[in-house]
């Protein structure tokens, strides 16, 4: 797992309170992970505090996996 | 008029992350007080607290026996509180289970005297540093006094009212008050009714010393400072905690059997029109709320055995004493009345509520717990029982169980055992 994924399922678990084996890069916030629309913002600012990056209102409406999360940071991080 | 009755019980106090563990150290005499641990209170002109233990303590509270992960990060402390003691409530009657009909027929009444304080402040200080697309979407739901009776209700499904009282330091008695008139009227055949607070923060204890409402002077001694008609008494130690019961129409719980601690029988609630902090000199709203109490429940001076005074450590205990004299007499009529503030400080909102289920174990265990720290009491205490030190063993009946807040609110509760 690179570190990017390593630190995002970090985040994803201490928000959502979920067994680290389920937060797979695969997983939907929504549907597998339990989250709801607020979670989501929540876990986008997070996103944003732990990798320097700004998610966009639009961009973050389009992160519905855990691995959209990802790719979207890898590509925008500094 | 349906009759209504207490099931079941719940508390999370100073003295306990239970209702056993906190009652069976009120009764022993230990105090639930101590340095602020939540944060660094230097600077603060009170630096203590009756704060609820982490759990790792003896007496500690662990939030991750009934609290989801997730909500416990969403929501402020009090909300935690509410949501456990309900719970605990909930199992003691024996009410996990209940069908789709019956819960439409269950709800909640649990309020909070101030809410979300903690949270406010942190949220107001990110929002002020960091600006407004920092602050977290579970700022305003994870606040509000309502959504203790909103979790709780999402928890367990319940459909029946949603309800949440707001009176400053008499919450806790209106909510319980309020829910016995609901299933009284036929709203609802169960309601988990009581009070939560939690604002043991830098705001919130400098906002009560501001308002020279706290002890500032036994910093150095935080389990001498609550000390309610003491001569030496000059302002409450801050609590925490809930106190959340299960209120049953009583033929509903007859019927299934169900343990029946105590029937809810006088409720009485007025205001002073005075001042916003402080009493009317006379106790004139207090000795108004007593008085329409025992007239609802049928009684006179004579058959109360147990007050559990509002008793806050302030000057304002021997007002309330004054108006007790007047509607029971002189002597009380022989009842005994103590204020287990001295043990677990103020619990603001949550104050009646936990207050109301000491009284109720009071008449289960017949023994009325001690004001603690009462070496010196103060001048009209003469000939009356006031439980100085050490719990008494007595037989209670009945007991009284008065609340009063900021802005002239007064609710007392009456509450009997059931033959």
């Amino acid at each position: 797992m690179s570190d990017t994924a390593d630190r995002v399922q970090k985040i994803v678990v201490e928000h959502l309170g979920v067994e680290g084996d389920k937060v797979t890069q695969e997983a939907s916030f929504i549907d597998d992970l339990g989250a709801d629309s607020l979670d989501i913002v929540e876990l986008v600012m997070a996103f944003e505090e732990e990798f320097g990056v700004e998610i966009p209102d639009d961009a973050a409406e389009k992160i519905s996996t855990v691995g959209d999360a990802t790719k979207y940071i890898e590509e925008h991080k500094g | 008029m349906r009759r209504v009755v207490v099931t079941g019980l719940g508390l999370v106090t100073p003295l306990g992350g239970d209702v056993e563990t906190s009652w069976q150290n009120l009764i022993a005499g230990e105090s639930g007080a101590g340095q602020i641990t939540r944060f660094d209170p230097e600077g603060q002109k009170a630096t203590i607290a009756c704060e609820v233990k982490g759990k790792d303590h003896l007496w500690g509270f662990d939030p991750d026996k009934r609290v989801d992960h997730k909500v416990q990060r969403q929501v402020d402390p009090f909300i935690v509180y509410g949501i456990d003691a309900a719970g605990q409530a909930l199992e003691d009657a024996g009410l996990t289970d209940m069908t789709d009909a019956e819960k439409e027929r269950t709800g909640c009444s649990i309020g909070a005297g101030i809410g979300g304080l903690p949270g406010i402040e942190i949220e107001s200080v990110n929002l002020h540093e960091r600006g407004p697309g920092r602050v977290s979407p579970h700022f305003v739901h994870g606040r509000l006094i309502n959504l203790v009776t909103g979790q709780v209700q999402i928890k367990y499904g319940f459909m029946g009212p949603n309800h949440a009282v707001v009176t400053a330091c008499s919450t806790g008695a209106h909510s319980i008050g309020d829910a016995a008139r609901m299933i009284a009227m036929d709203d609802a055949d169960v309601m988990l009714a009581g009070g939560a607070e939690s604002t043991v923060n830098p705001l919130g204890i400098a906002g009560f010393a501001q308002a020279r409402a706290l002890n500032t002077g036994y910093n150095d001694r935080p389990t001498e400072a609550s000390r309610p008609y003491d001569k030496d008494r000059e302002g409450f130690v801050m609590g925490e905690g809930a106190g959340v019961v299960v209120l049953e129409e009583y033929e509903r719980a007859k019927a299934r059997g169900a343990t029946i601690y105590a029937e809810v029988t006088g409720y009485g609630l007025s205001g002073d029109a005075y001042h916003v902090t402080a009493p009317h000199p006379e106790g004139k709203g207090a000795e108004l709320a007593m008085r329409m109490a025992l007239k609802k429940a049928g009684l006179g001076p004579g058959d109360i055995d147990y007050v559990n005074a509002h008793g806050t450590s302030t000057m304002a205990d021997t007002i309330e004493l004054a108006a007790v004299k007047r509607v029971l007499g002189d002597d009380l009529s022989g009842a005994s009345m103590s204020s287990t503030k001295s043990a677990i400080g103020h619990l603001l909102g949550g104050a009646g509520a936990v207050e109301a289920v000491f009284c109720i174990l009071a008449m289960r265990d017949g023994i009325v717990p001690p004001t603690l720290n009462l070496h010196n009491p103060d001048d009209g205490t003469e000939g009356i029982d006031l439980v100085p030190l050490k719990a008494k063993k007595r037989e209670v009946r009945a007991v009284l169980n008065n609340s009063f807040g900021f802005g002239g609110t007064n609710a007392s509760l009456i509450m009997q055992k059931v033959d």
